[in-house]
């Protein structure tokens, strides 16, 4: 999978629950270029409709996301 | 970031419990991790979230608190709810909040505040407060804004969404 973009950035917030996962990614995002693309991972249930919610509040495009034996993996390209 | 406008979220925190001063804080981060303008007011019990003195020390009190669960979640016994009146109760409730929060990798609650502070988040002090509960303007963590009610509903006028907890 992601065939049409590069993950410049992974980050692992498996284990912790909301807000954790939000609040750090909110700054991870700022620590990537315009254009270029955040791997998050966590598992706490919420964060799939969350992460939705997050990208349509701040702009940034959910550009795919992958759910395997519980753990969601979310890649978001940063807006502005 | 679409629109120009920030969207703008104003809460009013009026309990001091543990379990209660997470529910404001956990809202004004995630607000603020949206790029939202955030802003709390911490009136009556509420102040004592933002109280140096206190903020560290909030308690969960289990009586008259049927939510509260059974201490050890795999001996079924059913624990009756009077137990709380017993000295030291609300001191061992709270250690099992704060184990509770822990585990989940949750901030405490200066944690939280702390970084509430870093994202943003405005903390109104209801300055009303100060005077009944005989708190003192040092007790006040930095970077608290003293007002009043007029100040904090000023701010609320212009919110999006606004909540009293």
């Amino acid at each position: 999978m992601s065939a049409e973009f590069e993950v410049q950035k992974t980050v692992d917030y498996k284990g912790l629950f909301c807000p954790m996962p939000i609040v750090k990614v909110s700054k991870d995002i700022k620590e990537i270029e315009v254009g270029q693309v955040l791997e998050m991972l966590a598992d706490d249930p919420g964060s799939k409709a969350d992460m939705q919610a997050w990208s349509k509040q701040t702009g940034n495009e959910l550009l795919d996301m992958q759910e395997e034996g519980g753990v969601f993996k979310f890649y978001v390209r940063r807006a502005s | 970031m679409a629109e120009e406008r920030k969207k703008r979220l104003a809460l009013a925190a009026a309990q001091g419990s543990l379990d209660a001063a997470y529910s404001p804080l956990i809202l004004a981060t995630t607000a603020a991790a949206m790029g939202w303008e955030v802003g709390i007011f911490f009136t009556f019990f509420g102040f004592d979230i933002i109280n140096k003195k206190r903020m560290h020390a909030l308690k969960v009190a289990p009586i008259a608190n049927p939510a509260f669960p059974e201490p050890i979640p795999a001996v079924p016994v059913k624990v009756p709810n009077i137990i709380g009146t017993i000295p030291g109760m609300t001191h061992i409730a709270t250690a099992f909040m704060k184990n509770w929060m822990g585990r989940a990798k949750l901030p405490t609650i200066p944690e939280f505040v702390e970084m509430a502070q870093e994202m943003g988040v405005r903390l109104f002090a209801c300055s009303m407060t100060m005077g009944v509960m005989g708190v003192k303007e040092e007790d006040l963590i930095d970077g608290a804004e003293l007002v009043g009610a007029t100040t904090f509903l000023d701010f609320a006028a212009d919110a999006d969404v606004s909540l009293y907890m």
